[in-house]
């Protein structure tokens, strides 16, 4: 029996053909096996085991009855250490299970453990955390590739089959470019879609949970179980959610489809144009209308992402101080002492490159030339998209500048390792839904991603042309 | 941007980060150069554009004034690096 | 009214403006379910969001927005339909999450007004600049260990209006007169439970000296100080300090101050190494506040009639004095208490004057005494003002009337049953009175006789042993009346 998918093994599990330990068991050994991948920061089988008798034990009708997933260390989980892929939260042990975590719980699903992932979110290569790199598992042969990130842990996970899938958070394109890097699909629903109560912040304007699964189908089951309405979270969206699944209709006829002309750049290798081309064909031949569409404003994004996103990050870390949870220096004398020792050995390099930045680009005198300015290029980009689809429903583009590269490439300059995140972070800062799925492969034989953007709330459309895409992918 | 080394440190302060000896240069260089790259801003005309704060569709929910009579101190204490009955403990504050 | 100090070398103003931060009355807290009760165990009423724990996001509380909405009212003050959550970014052991939420560019509140009444009868405009909503902070315990300090987080989060003051006021005199009447204003709304020793109501000080129509001098601002007293005391002398400075030919430093009970003497706060960059921004958890009018149209009616209006009210209808208005007012309790004297006797209307004292010096002096606050005070308006009727119509005499009040207060009887049941009612009838004087007369005929050579003083003599005789009912005037005739 093959158990790669959510869909299969929900029918066999409901169907009694493999007990929920029996399903587990063939994801922990994977997971046993493939330690050298470091997909997970926390692994312990008891843990697992406990879990597989709750749910045994149980009269509910699960929606996600014994499926394994993974979780993103980013997440504060009851029963499972949380670390943020920090050392300043080694051992932090929360006493609460975050919104979304806990919906996947009430439907039976079973966390193996918690997946590695770039300190606080910060990275695009899961080179960042405390607990060493994660091996996109991808990686050919003698070589070391990331996995993207920062949601890499979880991706790596998923594209392993050491699980079925995985939750992660997108705050500049976390879930969506390591989807691609990995080759496996991943989705950023809308901002407010998802419920951020008990996810730890890192730019609480952009965070958004998503998942990683291996085809739109189980994307769509475990999208339509983490969104909803949380009167925990002031930006919650208050809405009824569809039934991704039941819906999929992979019939595109009438749609049209957007190309922005401005991510055309002249650097795109070679094999992500040829994919993106290929994306296009094939939805013309589905009887997707294709136009050509300006985001003028898309230059922008980056610059303006790197202002606002630490800005909020150095408030939103401002409390991993040693006070009341979490690592504490046991140098300083003094209150501030205590906090600067602290903060300079709990956090990394990047996690105190991007508070250092966050903190001066607020900071008295600057705030109306940095922050303000991003957040007004932020209207204009958002205006951008909302222009953008009077004319299309939806947009295409390619999901990362490149394949999967080496584990130390581009560490030398932080600026090449945000640039990895080019085509992603104009949509988290507009705030719509955007997915990644596998689409060819490089020259290299490596995997790469396509993006489908669309408007706010309209997951079913991308989740759609994603089927599409997926099924007609030659 | 160019940041030199005592703003590196003055924000360092701000934020509470020790910055060691060794590591100003390097950081200071790194800081300029991103600062340098998001100045790129500059080429947008942004006159009578007001900024986007929030993409949430959501007004501001309101909640009932009822108390949650509930102590949560063990709770709330129980992943303290260091207290002293039901009180965080930390290095006295320099007055 | 000239407040103006007697420097070595001119005469200077002192200018001042205050901050008044103002805990809210509500069940919970701002942003966060857990109570707002003050004098608990530590770290009881802390939830995981007051915890700053990771993950952790503010919901706002309906209520406090209300009564920040009542207490804009209240202060006439405009009610901004628009406002927006900030972070203000700084660190410190009681301040969880590294930056409080609180309200930078725009506030709830806008532009007010409150009067203040000297006791000439004359009174000014204090301008209020704002009022905005933010977190409390928790508490931080210094003196219990050499090396530590220990934090209490159970006030962090509890809803705070800062109330902010134009410099419009010019010394201690009027700044303890203005945060009188915030207060005041604040517990007429019950927005604010006033309680200074618990910290309901805390000010800071900004504070600056000039020569008369000069420009505005550099201004100091002294912290948290939670009582009327040691803000006169600081406001005192922080004035003269920066006086001394500048006749000296020195120049005030930019500063924040800390006032030293103990001393009477302000010192800097601890470093003064960085000036507080707050790095304040749109809180990104939190949406714009949009306040609708039917919203605030609900809360005007609910507005009491506040001490102002009240003091016009019984100067105009009652021909009360300002002096005697203000006093009434003080309070909303008393206040209330005197509108339901007068509620349950009409009639007592051109006798305000007399309810007044009754209330001032008889009611509070026995309060006071107890320890009983005037709402629960065992004596009922509706009594206390039967016992005035009483007196105004004679049945008692006003010396048998502060008896028969005590009676009152001990048994929560009312005037006309202790009168009765002890027959303490005045003696009016001539024939009875002239009985007694006969009978006193008679006993103490040498002292006629040395009355009427000249001893007139004899007449307090006589006073007395018909009132002992007469157990004190005999009506005072008329026993005089009469005594005199006979004695003539």
């Amino acid at each position: 029996m093959e158990f790669n998918t959510i869909t299969e093994s929900l029918e066999k599990i409901n169907s009694n053909k493999i007990s929920i330990v029996e399903l587990n068991d063939i994801f922990i050994n994977r997971i046993k096996k493939n330690k050298n991948l470091n997909a997970f920061i926390y692994f312990d089988e008891e843990n697992i085991s406990q879990q597989i008798k709750k749910i045994q034990s149980s009269k509910k009708n699960f929606k996600l009855k014994g499926i394994p997933l993974a979780i993103k260390d980013l997440f504060c989980t009851k029963n499972m250490p949380t670390t943020a892929g920090s050392k300043i939260l080694q051992n932090f042990q929360p006493s609460y299970e975050s919104h979304v975590s806990q919906k996947l719980l009430d439907q039976g699903s079973i966390f193996l453990g918690k997946a590695n992932c770039d300190e606080f979110a910060m990275g695009s290569a899961t080179n960042t955390s405390y607990y060493g790199n994660t091996i996109n598992p991808i990686s050919p042969r003698g070589s070391q590739l990331v996995p993207g990130g920062s949601s890499g842990g979880s991706a790596a996970a998923v594209a392993a089959n050491l699980c079925l899938g995985a939750t992660g958070t997108d705050t500049g394109g976390s879930i969506r470019q390591p989807a691609s890097f990995c080759g496996v699909v991943g989705i950023k629903p809308t901002y407010g879609l998802c419920s951020r109560w008990g996810i730890i912040a890192f730019a609480s304007s952009l965070d958004q949970a998503g998942v990683f699964a291996n085809n739109i189908a189980d994307t769509a089951i475990l999208l339509r179980e983490i969104a909803g309405y949380d009167n925990k979270d002031s930006t919650s969206a208050n809405r009824e959610i569809p039934n991704y699944f039941e819906n999929l209709n992979q019939d595109m006829s009438g749609k049209v489809v957007g190309v922005p002309k401005e991510y055309i750049l002249p650097d795109i290798p070679e094999d992500i144009s040829k994919i993106w081309e290929q994306a296009i064909k094939s939805l013309e031949r589905g009887g997707v209308k294709v136009k050509n569409i300006s985001l003028p404003h898309t230059k922008y994004a980056l610059p303006a992402y790197y202002i606002i996103a630490p800005a909020e990050a150095s408030s939103n870390l401002a409390r991993y101080d040693g006070v009341r949870y979490g690592f504490r220096s046991e140098e300083g004398t003094s209150l501030d002492e205590m906090y600067e020792l602290t903060r300079s050995e709990g956090f990394g390099k990047e996690v105190k490159r991007r508070v250092l930045i966050g903190t001066y680009v607020l900071s008295a005198g600057y705030y109306e030339a940095y922050y303000m300015k991003a957040q007004k290029v932020r209207r204009l980009i958002s205006n951008d998209f909302n222009e953008a689809f009077n004319e299309c429903d939806f947009i295409l583009t390619p999901t990362a500048p490149s394949p999967a590269f080496p584990i130390g490439e581009k560490e030398d300059d932080p600026i090449k390792m945000y640039l990895n995140d080019i085509f992603t972070v104009p949509a988290s800062l507009a705030g719509i839904p955007g997915i990644s799925i596998p689409f060819g492969k490089s020259q290299n034989g490596l995997p790469l991603g396509i993006q489908l953007l669309s408007k706010h709330f309209d997951e079913q459309l991308v989740l759609n042309a994603g089927l599409y895409l997926e099924k007609n992918n030659v | 941007m160019k940041i030199d080394k005592n703003t590196t440190l003055k924000i360092a302060k701000l934020c509470r980060i020790k910055v060691r000896d060794e590591e100003i240069e390097e950081l200071s260089s790194q800081l300029s150069s991103i600062l340098d790259w998001v100045e790129k801003l500059n080429e947008v005309n942004t006159d009578n554009i007001e900024p986007l704060n929030n993409v949430s569709i959501a007004t501001l929910p309101l909640r009932k004034d009822k108390e949650n009579l509930q102590d949560q101190s063990k709770e709330v204490l129980s992943n303290a690096p260091e207290k002293l009955e039901n009180y965080f403990a930390v290095p006295k504050v320099v007055e | 009214m000239s407040s103006l100090i007697q420097g070595k070398f001119s005469k200077w103003e002192t200018v001042i403006g205050l901050e008044i931060h103002a805990q809210i009355k509500s069940n919970s807290k701002l942003f966060s379910s857990s109570s707002t009760k003050f004098g608990s165990s530590p770290n009881s009423q802390v939830s995981l969001f007051d915890a700053a724990m990771p993950g952790m996001l503010p919901v706002i509380n309906e209520f406090c927005i209300k009564q920040a909405v009542k207490t804009g009212l209240g202060l006439k003050a405009k009610i901004n339909r628009y406002s927006v959550f900030d972070r203000k970014n700084y660190f410190y052991a009681d301040l969880p999450q590294g930056y409080q939420i609180s309200q930078y560019k725009h506030p709830i509140i806008g532009e007010g007004a409150v009067t203040i009444d000297f006791k000439d009868g004359s009174s000014k405009d204090i301008r209020i600049v704002r009022l905005h909503l933010e977190q409390d902070a928790g508490k931080s315990l210094h003196d219990q260990n050499p090396s530590k300090t220990y934090v209490d987080l159970n006030r962090s989060g509890v809803a705070l209006m800062e109330i902010v003051s134009e410099p419009d006021l010019n010394s201690s005199h009027e700044a303890s007169l203005y945060i009188t009447k915030i207060r005041s204003i604040l517990m007429y709304l019950d927005t604010c439970d006033g309680n200074m020793q618990e910290g309901s109501l805390r000010t800071d000080v900004n504070i600056s000296v000039r020569k008369p129509g000069e420009e505005l001098g550099t201004r100091c601002e002294i912290k948290n100080l939670n009582s009327i007293k040691f803000i006169k005391q600081a406001i005192e002398y922080e004035a003269m300090r920066q006086i001394k400075i500048i006749e000296e030919g020195g120049i005030i430093e930019q500063n924040t101050l800390l006032f030293n009970p103990q001393l009477g003497k302000t010192k800097p706060m601890r470093s003064k190494e960085e000036a507080h960059d707050y790095r304040y921004f749109p809180d990104p958890d939190l949406l714009p506040l949009k306040l609708e009018d039917d919203f605030i149209e609900i809360i005007k009616k609910d507005i009491p009639e506040l001490p102002d209006e009240r003091k016009k009210r019984y100067i105009n209808e009652y021909k009360l004095s300002n002096y005697d208005s203000s006093v009434l007012t003080i309070e909303k309790s008393i206040s209330d208490y005197f509108d339901k004297v007068l509620g349950c006797h009409q009639d007592l209307k051109k006798s305000a004057k007399l309810v007044v004292n009754w209330i001032t010096s008889e009611l509070f002096a026995i309060l006071k005494k107890n320890e009983v606050e005037i709402h629960n005070s065992p004596i009922t308006p509706y009594n206390l003002g039967q016992l005035v009727k009483l007196i105004i119509s004679n049945k008692i005499s006003g010396k048998i009337a502060k008896d028969v009040f005590e009676d009152m207060y001990k048994n929560s009887l009312s005037p006309e049953e202790i009168v009765n049941s002890r027959g303490l009612a005045q003696v009016t009838n001539v024939k009875e009175i002239e009985l007694i004087i006969d009978q006193i007369l008679k006993l103490n005929y040498d002292k006629v006789n040395d009355y009427k050579a000249g001893k007139t003083k004899l007449l307090g003599f006589f006073v007395g042993q018909a009132m002992q005789i007469s157990k004190g009912k005999a009506n005072p005037k008329i026993l005089n009346d009469i005594l005199i005739k006979k004695l003539s």
